[in-house]
């Protein structure tokens, strides 16, 4: 059954973001055959349309005002609402970025609907949209249906892939007004310089827990990075490893630190408690070296290596230097 | 001023994996046995948030506010130990079995009937469902403004300002009250009460208001009001058994690791 789907989107050097690209994928599933909007925010949105129609939008909302460059979440659920109001889509799919996160209960609330957070499948099962979602810190998922419309959702980066760019594509557009006035009085703005590649950006994470017995662990975690690549490769931690002062907080994986989906997550003695899984479950593939044949990393490991972390490391830095 | 901290009771986040059971049949979560439920812990942070800025010199009151049954008394005492002022429980049998949409209706009831709310602190997220929607909800069902995932709270001269975490850095945001804000774990670990503050938070009376109570439209509230239908919940098998790599020596396992990985094609 066709139905009309809108994208809330991304704006990334000009063009839309890499996950705005997943959600226009996922919308071309769940439209079959409807249209598919995205919304583009900001003085970037109109160059950025094109790129849009590219990876398959039929229409673009464009709010061009450079009063939109900076986020301010009343004034992007206005123009998100107003996109709502013009083309009444059955269903809203934004990212589970700061954006999102912040968007989208604010629009779901605004038009009395519903919606479900961080969900890592979208899409129609048996003529129904449903989003599937991790909860109890990954323990468990659900899935969900909405009696209401239109069905929001906010998805998980990396959950789909991007469709093939068509070059030369077009699409209507529809301008949108310039905001009115914000709650929001922005004073600053903080930037924090993390050194290297960003632990959400890394293809491959390599993270160490209390079972590394010490800090000085940590060095041998930072090495196997190195071996896979510093362009590649970040380093992660544990809460408990966290917590007895072995490796800043920024690094920090697990519910109360960062989600990551990495292509492959390397758990160097880590047991793998629900909440640290919380923070990695959504990896592509996690390989796991523990002394514990029991212990939980390995449910969620496609490999493994049961031994002493101090002996099984070193030999798999030799070994991936070689590959 | 007069602040809100909503507080949730929750599983504990901490049950281990294997005792972690879910009934598919009704779609519901098993009480793991032995296991006491806990306050939410981004809740813990949000009273932590509330009561900095009452010893930063405000004249506040802090009243900790929960849905859930008789049993979310724990959770409400624990704040009022670490020195909330007033707890208030709304329990009815019917604000069960709705969603988030239902839960933000009566919350919102209760801060309206409390009537000179200043501002509401909740949690990022709850730690059981982690949606993380609603201190958004309450903020767009009363019209207030809302900032999320804050590490700082300040409130004075009218408005609050907060400083929000972001990916790529911390920017300062002020909006005026009333406001909703939700608080991360950035902001710090949540102080631990003293003995004699938890003996007195627990002699403290907790007001608790019904469905009545609140005057609510009772269609907005439960089962029959909630948009979300969970269709299905489920402990995800995670792929299969793990293969554990052979080998007499850790080089061994270490090659014929890296030989899977790149038959995978992840090296």
């Amino acid at each position: 059954m066709a139905q009309d789907v809108l994208v809330v989107g991304e704006i990334s050097d000009g063009a839309i973001s890499s996950t705005t690209g997943e959600l226009i994928g996922a919308a071309k599933g769940i439209a079959d055959g409807g249209a598919v909007s995205v919304v583009l925010l900001g003085s970037a949105a109109a160059g950025a349309a094109s790129s849009a129609f590219e990876a398959g939008a039929t229409r673009a909302y464009v709010g061009g005002d450079a009063a939109f460059d900076t986020f301010k979440a009343d004034q992007w659920t206005d123009a998100v609402n107003n996109a709502i109001d013009q083309g009444s889509p059955a269903v809203v799919l934004m990212a589970q970025s700061p954006v999102g996160r912040d968007l989208g209960p604010r629009v779901a609330f605004r038009r009395n609907s519903a919606v479900a957070m961080d969900c890592v499948t979208v899409g129609v099962d048996g003529g129904v949209f449903k989003a599937t979602r991790p909860c109890y810190g990954g323990n468990a998922q659900a899935v969900y249906s909405f009696t209401t419309s239109p069905a929001v959702a906010t998805v998980r980066a990396k959950s789909f892939d991007p469709p093939a760019p068509q070059a030369g594509a077009s699409g209507e557009t529809v301008e949108l007004p310039a905001p009115g006035d914000s709650k929001w009085d922005i004073l600053g703005f903080e930037e924090v310089v993390t050194e290297g590649l960003q632990i959400e950006d890394a293809t491959i994470v390599v993270s160490g827990g209390r079972g590394l017995g010490d800090e000085e662990g940590f060095r041998m975690v930072e090495q196997l990075a190195s071996a896979f690549g510093d362009d590649k490769a970040a380093v992660g931690a544990s809460r408990a490893a966290v917590d007895l002062g072995w490796y800043p907080v920024s690094q920090q994986v697990g519910l109360t630190g960062k989600v990551v989906t990495p292509d492959l997550y390397v758990a160097i003695a880590i047991s793998g408690a629900s909440q640290h899984m919380a923070g990695c479950s959504g990896s592509k593939m996690i390989i796991a070296v523990n002394r514990d044949p029991e212990a939980n990393i390995f449910n969620s490991a496609k490999y493994g290596i049961v031994g002493d972390y101090k002996a099984v490391v070193p030999a798999l830095i030799e070994a991936v230097k070689s590959a | 001023m007069h602040f809100v901290v909503c507080a949730k009771q929750i599983p504990d986040p901490e049950t281990p994996p294997s005792a972690f059971r879910v009934d598919e049949s009704k779609n519901e979560v098993i009480p793991a046995q032995g296991i006491a439920p806990v306050l939410s812990q981004f809740d813990g942070i949000a009273a932590e948030a509330a009561l900095r800025v009452k010893e930063a010199g405000a004249d506040v009151k802090i009243t900790v506010v929960s849905m859930g049954k008789e049993s979310a008394q724990a959770a409400i005492k624990q704040v009022l130990a670490m020195g909330a002022d007033e707890g208030l429980l709304l329990d009815d049998d019917a604000f069960q079995g709705g969603d988030w949409t239902t839960t933000v209706n009566v919350l919102a009831a209760a801060i309206q009937k409390l009537g000179d709310v200043d501002a509401v602190f909740c949690g990022r997220q709850a730690a059981d469902w982690d949606m993380g929607q609603t201190g958004l909800g309450i903020a767009e069902t009363l019209g207030w403004p809302c900032a999320i995932l804050t590490k700082d709270v300040k409130v004075a001269d009218g408005a609050m300002t907060v400083q929000r975490v972001l990916p790529d850095g911390v920017q300062t945001v002020k909006m005026p009250l009333p406001s909703v804000v939700t608080v991360s774990n950035e902001l710090g670990e949540p102080r631990y009460p003293k003995l004699q503050q938890i003996m007195q938070a627990a002699k403290k009376t907790v007001t608790k208001w019904s469905a009545a109570d609140l005057g609510i439209d009772t269609g907005s509230i439960g089962a029959g009001a909630a948009r979300l239908k969970l269709e299905r919940l489920f402990i995800p098998q995670t792929g299969g058994q793990v293969i554990l790599m052979e080998g007499d020596t850790p080089q061994e396992q270490a090659a014929n690791l890296v030989k899977a990985l790149q038959a995978d094609k992840v090296l």
